[in-house]
């Protein structure tokens, strides 16, 4: 079938370890992480890059990522890619956070860094869910959706609204790069990989804090099946979430 | 134009984001189980209808698809009509 004539027009990124990964099927992880992966390769920077991962299933991202990794305690990724950054900063350093550690735990860790304007980038996975524990209510969990802590749905009377952390952080001064992205389908993950290079970018030009926020799936715990799991970041995630560029400034502009 | 796909049926997952995306319908699902104990997907393309579109490895989170593409060799007459 595979004739002679035939070239490779896609094939696994190089920094990206010919492993089986731990996520469930169906999992945005895998899709972001392969972005990643081949971002960092085009970039040719695998050698200065360090990656910071966080607590949740992305904990493993350095079992996946190729990189120098160092692993922050719940939520303090941020705070940790500051240290790495100011002591080596000629290192590109990223952190890899889902939902339910950066808007939780790491509220306060995310909201001085982008303040602070720090030069690193955060890969943000929001699935609106904590998934490594089984699904519970995370701040950014939709009104009246059910979890396996919120069994009737999230009640906003009792329970409170979701956070919307890009538009939350683009009112800050600090930030350079804030903008909010899906992978529901190949039109949105290919523009989710331009923003993470963007993202990367401006870090390589010193411009300051960038941050992908990436509207993602998590079918187990969302208690549907991976095609489904995507129609919903469509249907219910991106009305109350839009994508957008929250904040870009003109240097960040200027790279484009 | 021509192409094909191979699956590395032991990183997939049998997720069935490919079969569904696949816009003409070349890709299935195997009755054989890989040994994570998932049923991996397969190419079906007895017709050769592949077109190397990308939007199966685009969407796969297990990044278990490469994709091939016919190399087009053109002659420097075609190469100009196709440019015009």
């Amino acid at each position: 079938m595979l004739a002679e004539t035939m070239t490779v027009v896609y094939e696994r990124p190089e920094t990206l370890l010919p492993v089986v990964s731990h996520y469930c099927p169906g999992c945005s992880h895998g899709i972001i992480h392969r972005l990643v992966a081949e971002v960092i390769d085009e970039l040719g920077v695998r050698e200065q890059t360090i990656g910071v991962a966080s607590v949740g299933c992305s904990v493993f991202s350095y079992n996946y990522l190729d990189y120098d990794f160092a692993q922050a305690p719940h939520g303090r990724a941020p705070a940790m890619a500051t240290g790495i950054k100011r002591y080596r900063p000629n290192h590109v350093v990223f952190t890899y956070q889902g939902d339910g550690d950066l808007a939780s735990i790491g509220a306060a860790e995310i909201i001085h860094a982008a303040a602070r304007g720090e030069n690193i980038t955060v890969i943000f996975v929001n699935n609106a869910v904590f998934g490594m524990t089984g699904g519970q209510m995370a701040p950014t969990t939709l009104p009246h959706m059910k979890t396996t802590s919120s069994p009737q749905g999230r009640d906003v009377a009792t329970m409170g609204f979701p956070i919307r952390v890009s538009e939350m952080l683009a009112t800050l001064d600090g930030p350079a790069y804030i903008v909010r992205r899906a992978v529901s389908d190949p039109a949105t993950i290919n523009r989710t990989k331009k923003a993470i290079r963007t993202a990367f970018q401006a870090q390589l030009h010193g411009l300051g804090f960038s941050m992908v926020e990436i509207l993602a799936a998590c079918p187990i715990n969302w208690d549907m099946q991976p095609e489904d799991a995507l129609q919903h970041i469509k249907n219910a995630m991106i009305p109350y979430y839009p994508l957008g560029d929250y904040k870009v400034i003109d240097a960040v502009k200027a790279l484009a | 134009m021509r192409g094909t796909i191979r699956i590395d049926a032991n990183r997939c997952k049998g997720c069935e984001l490919c079969v569904g995306i696949c816009p003409k319908k070349v890709i299935g699902i195997a009755d054989t189980f890989t040994p994570k104990g998932y049923r991996p997907a397969i190419l079906v393309d007895p017709d050769g209808q592949c077109t190397g579109c990308l939007l199966c490895s685009t969407i796969c989170p297990d990044v278990a698809i490469t994709v091939y593409r016919e190399a087009v060799s053109r002659t420097p007459a075609q190469k100009h009509a196709a440019a015009a």
